[in-house]
């Protein structure tokens, strides 16, 4: 099962290596991993996408606190939870498809943040679900090029990750 | 009158001797020079100059195992570094509590390629507990107080501290912090008293329960609370590998050693009880065999590690305990003594009655020969040179498999090995560790012609320090180990396993200063470890040199992805 890991880290040289070298070392998936530091600036925040079974999600939870440089995680997938993703993406938008382009970046909520004479760049963001929609509503071959964050997450409502 | 400035190399050593540092095992290089222009003028502590690195960090390892404290070394950078990975991972995959200095380039020249510049902290970082790169000299003490703390703390483990020679020449105060508080890292100690109960109650309601303990005892020092609880418990016990001398021996409850190479009756009775509690100890692949085999038989496992992540990582655990082994196990004892009366040790006399069935088949009995030297035999003539109060330490191999059946420990932390890693050549570098820690102690290093190869050099070191190890060279001219498998998993088929061109080991050892002897015949055995171990050659090492049976077999052996009680014994062939 996809799951949704937050985890709290010293903001550190060498602490992003040490999360992404324990993934790679115990053979667990990772399907994205976003960092940046929080407002403590000692404090960097992470969110991990993983899958893998109820065990292998315990263990990885264990393996991350082992960590020294990790000073808290969070399965957000224990709770309710909401995920969001940032994708910039570049289409083909010559004159006969500029219409469409825009008509289905309105339906995903997407803004179009730069326009050339053969190209639309769309900024949109929402659960990965939601994203990996948008690009099968579009035509393959008008793809030019996508950037996706990754996802981060946060629980809901009383749920907070913080020391 | 401003406070009196120190270099950061002067740090250094100010801080190791903090730490109460006796010694220090290195080896000097071009990153490091102002910490060994340091050492020479604080004396501090005794350093000890191998022939290796990898020496260096095995004789560290060695002195903190059979001490307990933590063992220190010091390496350049580079290549300094990079031969003491061997070392870190070895003592990581056996949780041993180790700080280990590094130098390092320049801060300036980091990443240039620098002459002997490499990513220590890089290439280390998957085999350490922790590492450190030092940026600034005021950084020096903190983190050595830090890397002692995490070291020795929590589940122990190595701690590589990488400090770049440019701040080593500088100056600042020194003030040795008092404290550390690390805000991420919080090692659970004390168990869950309601899990502790729980664990209790559904051991002495077991018909068929059994104790299975771990390097974790030793590491513990909780040997003395395990033979408390145990013995007011009666059941029976087995030990890994590296959990040998953690119950003594002797005691008529010891089952031997469990795993791979185990007794029939430790595996069979792991195997086969209904509550199982793990002590210290990991269910790794060498010792439960096949996991699903293992958990096709129901049974209730309770485990007892301070290391969460150890908990249900290869089995699914019913009760688990995270907690210090020492103090959960003061206070299994401290509840049982209010349970004692419910405890009718009735239920579980048919159990101890297969047990004793399970040892009439005397599984570890080997045919001895007039001919040629059996190794085994070897080992239990040192048992019995010894009093079997010796430190042994050893390689990896069949030897080292001899050395654990046959050799009975009473008593922890006198049996050294490197049983995670699995790393040849750890012998005569951990021989050294516990004789300079254990100046009067008999040491005893069991190898073969093969693993003592891989740190010879070190009788150099041996001859430098006076220290007076005896080696016994189990010589069958194959890595004994590798020829069994391909005997009985690849047709015969001796993919280079035969050791050829050997060294002349007498006259090896008689080289470097010591004393050589080789010993052909069994009758011979026991008149030479006399010798080794008289008080003429008490102050002398001396390398026994013994021919044995080329082909001798260890039994019992679980094959590789079968089950415990799957065990080939000596007699079936």
């Amino acid at each position: 099962m996809r799951h949704i890991i937050s985890l709290l880290m010293e903001n550190e040289a060498g602490a992003l290596s040490r999360v992404a070298g324990l993934f790679s070392a115990r053979g667990y998936n990772i399907e994205s991993l976003t960092v940046a530091p929080t407002e403590d600036s000692s404090l960097s925040r992470m969110t991990i996408v993983t899958s893998g079974s109820d065990e292998i999600i315990e263990q990885i939870i264990k393996q991350l606190n082992k960590l020294i440089d990790v000073v808290k995680v969070l399965d957000l997938n224990d709770g309710k939870h909401i995920e969001r993703e940032l994708m910039l993406v570049k289409v083909k938008a010559s004159h006969q498809y500029r219409e469409e382009m825009k008509r289905i970046s309105d339906i995903f909520r997407g803004r179009i943040i730069d326009v050339s004479d053969n190209t639309f760049t769309i900024e949109i963001t929402g659960s990965s679900t939601k994203l990996d929609a948008y690009l099968d509503s579009l035509d393959k071959s008008a793809i030019v090029e996508t950037v996706r964050t990754g996802a981060s997450g946060i629980g809901r409502g009383d749920r907070i990750l913080k020391i | 009158m401003s406070a009196k400035k120190f270099t950061g190399a002067e740090i250094v050593i100010h801080s190791l001797h903090k730490e109460n540092t006796e010694f220090v095992f290195g080896y000097p290089g071009g990153a490091v020079l102002n910490i060994y222009d340091a050492i020479f003028q604080l004396k501090k502590f005794k350093h000890v100059l191998v022939r290796h690195e990898q020496a260096a960090v095995h004789a560290a390892d060695a002195y903190s195992r059979s001490t307990g404290k933590v063992g220190v070394a010091l390496v350049t950078s580079g290549p300094g570094a990079t031969n003491a990975v061997t070392g870190i991972a070895t003592a990581h995959m056996d949780s041993i509590p180790m700080v280990i200095i590094s130098g390092q380039v320049p801060t300036h020249a980091i990443g240039q390629d620098a002459f002997q510049e490499c990513d220590t902290v890089g290439i280390t970082r998957p085999c350490v507990k922790h590492n450190f790169l030092v940026k600034k000299i005021e950084d020096i003490a903190p983190t050595i107080k830090k890397a002692f703390h995490i070291a020795r703390s929590g589940r122990p483990g190595p701690v590589v501290v990488d400090i770049p020679k440019d701040i080593t020449a500088e100056e600042s105060v020194f003030e040795y912090p008092s404290e550390i508080e690390l805000r991420s890292y919080h090692p659970v100690e004390k168990g869950h008293q309601g899990q502790i109960t729980k664990a209790l109650e559904l051991l002495i309601s077991s018909k068929k329960p059994m104790v299975y303990t771990g390097g974790g005892v030793v590491l513990g020092d909780a040997s003395e609370e395990l033979t408390k609880l145990i013995k007011k418990l009666g059941f029976p016990v087995t030990s890994t590998l590296m959990g040998l001398g953690g119950f003594p021996a002797n005691e008529k409850q010891f089952l031997g050693m469990l795993g791979m190479h185990g007794t029939y009756e430790a595996n069979m009775a792991m195997q086969d009880c209904d509550v199982l509690i793990a002590i210290g100890s990991r269910f790794d692949d060498r010792v439960i065999g096949n996991p699903d085999h293992f958990l096709s038989k129901p049974r209730k496992i309770i485990h007892i590690d301070i290391d969460p992540a150890s908990i249900s990582k290869r089995v699914k655990i019913d009760v688990p305990i995270v907690g210090n082994v020492k103090s959960v196990l003061e206070d299994m004892n401290e509840i049982y003594s209010t349970l004692e009366k419910n405890h009718d040790k009735k239920i579980q006399s048919d159990w101890m009655k297969t047990i004793d069935e399970w040892k009439a088949k005397k599984s570890l009995s080997y045919k001895n020969s007039d001919e040629v030297i059996k190794p085994q035999y070897v080992v239990e003539e040192l048992h019995k040179v010894t009093n079997g109060e010796a430190f042994i330490t050893s390689d990896v191999g069949q030897h080292q498999m001899w050395a654990a059946q046959y050799y009975p420990f009473n008593k922890p932390r006198r049996w050294l090995n490197s049983g995670g890693l699995g790393t040849m050549g750890v012998g005569l570098p951990y021989a050294m560790g516990a004789q300079l820690a254990h100046p009067e102690a008999q040491v005893a290093c069991i190898t073969g012609e093969a693993s003592i190869q891989m740190c010879i050099q070190e009788l150099s070191t041996c001859k430098q320090f006076h220290l007076p190890v005896k080696i016994i060279n189990l010589n069958n001219r194959y890595m004994g180990m590798v020829r069994q498998w391909q005997e009985f998993f690849y047709g015969n088929r001796y993919a280079e396993s035969y050791m050829d061109a050997l060294p002349d080991f007498v006259k090896l050892a008689e080289s470097y200063g010591h004393i050589g002897l080789q010993i052909e015949k069994p009758s011979e055995v026991t008149d030479a470890l006399k010798e080794a171990f008289s008080k003429k050659n008490k102050e002398r090492l001396v390398f026994l040199d013994f021919l044995t049976d080329q082909t001798e077999n260890v039994y019992p052996m679980v094959p590789n992805g079968k089950g415990l009680s799957q065990m080939i014994l000596s007699e079936d062939l």
